[in-house]
């Protein structure tokens, strides 16, 4: 197999005394979707933050490409090519639609994602390209924050919990834009509540417990059975 | 009455001084929520460039203007970056504190640099020109004063709300790590809030040395006619700035003109009526 | 079985007690021991450590960062002559009646500016300076904008000697000091100074626990405007001449202060009075250099404020777990070991 696009080694995470994550280990491949799953408090949102470089590690924590990205800031991670799609959409008020997605433009990294192609792809958002981000439906505001990290063009992009709080036609609206998405060649981190749509969308799935990793393989060799003791730490 | 209608428009064209004051006050504000005790200082430190500037280089004012602003702009950008971001964050204590350290650096550095002694900058033939408006003459230099005001406040407002550079400011100001996401490195866009918020008081404190006489103990009065401009005209509106530099520029001279004693006085008052009376100020930002 | 005890007081805490009490003694005999210069010195230290015990309390536990503290400073001076003057009062009646003007006052003041939030409070409470300033530079009967001093039949009244208005001047200051300290530290110990401390660790949490914030805030904004009139009413009884610009001076009696609680540390009952010894030996040896000096005053707060902002008090607790105010709980657990 080609080295990973995105390895993590051993890497743990920290609120002040209290360890969210507990070392880490995972090897991405180009291409790959990978569902990540566990339950409230598991440190999803950590592993997202962690590698997206909000919160910062030490340098060999993080490899992106070969090169160790543990103690970047956000925005040089974001320049090499990392993406995230928040928890809860995270939108900028001040925004309109249309900056919002400008400003996820601003790394300028050259692909096939414009201003253009997230139109096409929602194009409801083009309606709404003049209205204030936060005068959206929950489901557009979605739209915009997935528009908003496919138009830094990255190579590798991590989506947090897409379709909490949206009624199920949305969400299958956005879980069918999904193979568009990433059929491009990007590879993708899909934290999700729906096992059932996490396992769906990924090649192979990661389940996290209490910041440890208690469950990983392909999607199609892991049973219910051994998700749900991974999930909830007893057999059910 | 002709006399009073003359009065009110010096009040006026003064609040334009005011709201350049206040303009640098309030961006930075916006941006990262920073209140610079400093601020009233450093335009009184600009005064003294322009004047060191004219003296070197022999220039009128105005053609100092063009080191005084890009000096400015960098003390700012070495200041936001190497002192100031480290203050951010939800306590409101350290850059409280240490912009009033600051302020006290400063304005003994300029008494050991320029002495007590008032100083000004003399613009020549421009300092006494007026022009006739009906029966009414009113200072060239005022009227040139407000309309750098208006042209300064309009292209803040212009940059904030039409530039990538804006955007970035709005993004930064709403969820600092979300917009470290997008590729803003924030301690980088402080920077350049700031620069420019200087720059905006490189151009105050010209005007200011050309209209009045300045010495190094006089900033802290400028930070407070600029904080009361942004209060009366509401926090986070740059054209409520301005409104709110003329309100405070005409109560002083009605106050002056009623008694000499009573100019700065009146503006206080002024503040305070519209503190009790609308709390958030005139013209609170529209939230949309 | 061990039983965990709660208790406040430490051995250090106990030996300061001694330690301060003995040393209050050979204070209050200063006027015997010490040279006239030497005593005007310390008199003008505990009238500092007075200001900087009531800063400290408004912008360490309420969370008031004012600038304008002078306002109270000067209203207090004020008052002095202007009671003393016209009223015929004594002059240590007409302060204490200053104190409690400065209280009736600080309420309106309050209700205006405690409308700014954060930074915006400190500037609106330099405008209320500004204003006492302006307004008593206008009144002519106490010298305009020059000032006026206080006329010899007065000065008399308070003793007929020179020497015993200095003493009784100096026993004033250090008996205030005294005072204002002991205020502070046992309001801190009551309720209402529980609930200081948790309105600065969470205003929200605060009021969830039924904690009245605001009225909390004006308590103490009340008193300390109270006591800062006081304490200026003894600052010009020592000067015996004052002015609007040396009343309502923000460097004097505003930014020196504020000095004196960050460098020794803010939030501690410690702090200013090692910010106060710092200060005093900083400008006794510094005071020659003028400008200088209070550049390099800015310049420590600044480094003091990012790299400690507990301050000198605080990186001397955080190596020895000292405490000489027992202020917070301490909790032991008895092992047999221990007993
Ligand atoms: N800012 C923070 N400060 C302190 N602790 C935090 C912070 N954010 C998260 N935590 C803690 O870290 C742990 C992991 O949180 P995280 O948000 O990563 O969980 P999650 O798996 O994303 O949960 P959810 O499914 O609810 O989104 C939790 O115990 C949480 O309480
Ligand atoms: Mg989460």
């Amino acid at each position: 197999m080609s080295d990973p696009i995105l390895s993590l080694t051993k890497l743990d995470a920290h609120y002040g005394d209290f360890q969210a994550l507990y070392g880490i280990d995972m090897d991405i491949h180009t291409g790959e979707v990978v569902a990540i799953i566990g339950a409230n408090g598991a440190g999803k949102s950590t592993l997202m933050r962690s590698i997206s470089g909000l919160i910062r590690n030490t340098p060999d924590q993080v490899h992106l490409n070969g090169e160790a990205i543990g103690t970047l800031r956000a925005d040089q991670v974001a320049y090499r090519g990392v993406a995230l799609v928040p928890e809860g959409r995270q939108l900028f008020p001040s925004l309109s639609v249309e900056e919002n997605l400008l400003l996820g433009g601003k790394v300028g990294r050259p692909g096939p994602w414009s201003l253009d192609a997230v139109y096409d792809l929602f194009p409801v958002l083009k309606e709404r390209r003049s209205q204030a981000s936060t005068s959206l439906s929950g489901g557009q505001q979605q739209m915009v924050a997935i528009g908003r990290a496919l138009m830094a063009n990255p190579e590798v992009i991590l989506f947090d919990e897409i379709s909490l709080g949206l009624a199920p036609v949305i969400i299958k609206t956005i879980y069918d834009a999904l193979p568009g998405i990433i059929g491009g060649g990007m590879t993708a981190l899909v934290v999700e509540q729906d096992i059932s749509k996490a396992l769906e969308v990924s090649s192979r799935v990661f389940c996290l417990q209490e910041g440890r990793v208690s469950l990983s393989g392909k999607t199609d060799h892991v049973t219910r059975d051994q998700i749900t003791v991974a999930y909830f730490g007893v057999a059910a | 009455m002709i006399e009073w209608t003359g009065v009110i428009l010096q009040g006026v064209l003064l609040g334009g001084l005011y709201a350049l004051f206040a303009a640098g006050l309030s961006l930075i504000f916006g941006v990262m929520r920073l209140v610079n005790i400093a601020h009233g200082d450093l335009i009184i430190l600009a005064a003294y460039l322009g004047l060191s500037t004219t003296m070197m280089f022999g220039v009128h004012p105005f053609a100092a203007a063009l080191l005084v602003l890009p000096v400015m702009a960098g003390i700012g950008y070495v200041l936001q970056r190497g002192i100031l971001n480290q203050t951010l964050g939800p306590d409101i204590l350290p850059p409280l504190l240490v912009t009033f350290g600051l302020s006290v650096i400063i304005q003994n550095a300029l008494l050991e640099g320029y002495s007590a002694d008032p100083q000004k900058l003399s613009a020549g033939a421009i300092e006494t020109a007026s022009v006739s408006v009906g029966s009414l003459t009113v200072g060239l230099l005022p009227l040139l004063t407000f309309g750098v005001a208006v042209a300064v406040i309009a292209s803040l407002q212009w940059m904030f709300y039409s530039t990538a550079l804006g955007r970035g400011f709005r993004a930064v100001s709403d969820n600092q790590d979300i917009a470290q996401l997008m590729g803003l490195n924030k301690a980088h866009v402080f920077g350049l809030a700031m620069a420019l918020a200087l720059a905006v008081t490189g151009i105050a404190g010209i005007l200011l040395g050309i209209r009045t006489s300045f010495d190094p103990s006089i900033g802290g009065g400028r930070l407070i006619f600029g904080f009361e401009a942004v209060i009366i005209g509401g926090l986070g509106n740059l054209w409520g700035t301005l409104a709110g530099g003329v309100i405070l520029g005409v109560a002083q001279t009605i106050g002056a003109k009623i008694d000499p004693g009573w100019q700065v006085l009146a503006g206080h008052i002024a503040f305070l009526v519209v503190l009790a009376v609308r709390p958030n100020g005139l013209f609170p930002r529209v939230q949309h | 079985m061990s039983t965990p005890t709660v208790y406040r007081a430490t051995r250090a805490s106990r030996i300061a007690m001694i330690v301060a009490a003995f040393a209050l003694i050979v204070l209050a005999a200063a006027p015997w021991w010490a040279g006239r210069a030497d005593l005007r010195l310390m008199g003008e230290i505990f009238l500092y450590l007075s200001l900087a015990c009531l800063w400290n309390l408004m912008a360490g536990y309420a969370g008031l960062v004012s600038v304008g503290q002078q306002a109270f400073v000067g209203f207090g001076g004020y008052m002095l002559f202007a009671l003393t003057i016209f009223g015929g009062l004594h002059p240590i009646t007409a302060i204490l009646l200053a104190g409690l003007l400065a209280a009736v006052l600080s309420v309106p003041i309050a209700s205006l500016i405690f409308r700014l939030k954060g930074a915006y409070f400190a500037i609106g409470t330099w405008v209320m300076a500004e204003v006492f300033r302006l307004t008593f530079a206008q009144i002519s009967a106490l010298g305009g904008g020059s000032g006026t001093s206080l006329p010899v039949g007065i000065v008399r009244s308070l003793a007929s000697s020179r020497s015993g208005r200095e003493a009784l001047s100096y026993w004033l200051a250090l008996g205030s000091a005294v005072l204002v300290i002991a205020a502070v530290y046992l309001f801190l110990r009551s309720r209402r100074g529980l609930a200081l401390t948790a309105i600065r660790d969470s205003e929200v949490a605060a009021s969830g626990l039924g904690i009245d914030i605001w009225r909390t805030k004006l308590e103490v904004y009340v008193v300390t405007s109270a006591f800062t009139a006081i304490i200026g009413g003894l600052i010009f009884l020592q000067k015996l001449r004052i002015s609007p610009d040396a009343a309502f001076s923000v460097n004097d009696w505003t930014a020196f202060v504020i000095f004196i609680v960050v460098i020794g540390g803010i939030g501690t009952l410690e702090g200013p009075i090692i910010g106060t010894l710092l200060f005093f030996l900083l400008r006794e040896t510094l005071a020659d250099f003028g400008t200088i000096y209070l550049m390099v005053l800015g310049a420590v707060a600044i480094v003091v404020m990012l790299k400690a902002p507990k301050g000198v008090w605080g990186l001397i607790r955080d190596r020895y777990d000292l405490e000489l105010f027992p202020l917070s709980y301490r909790i032991k657990l008895n092992d047999p070991k221990d007993i």
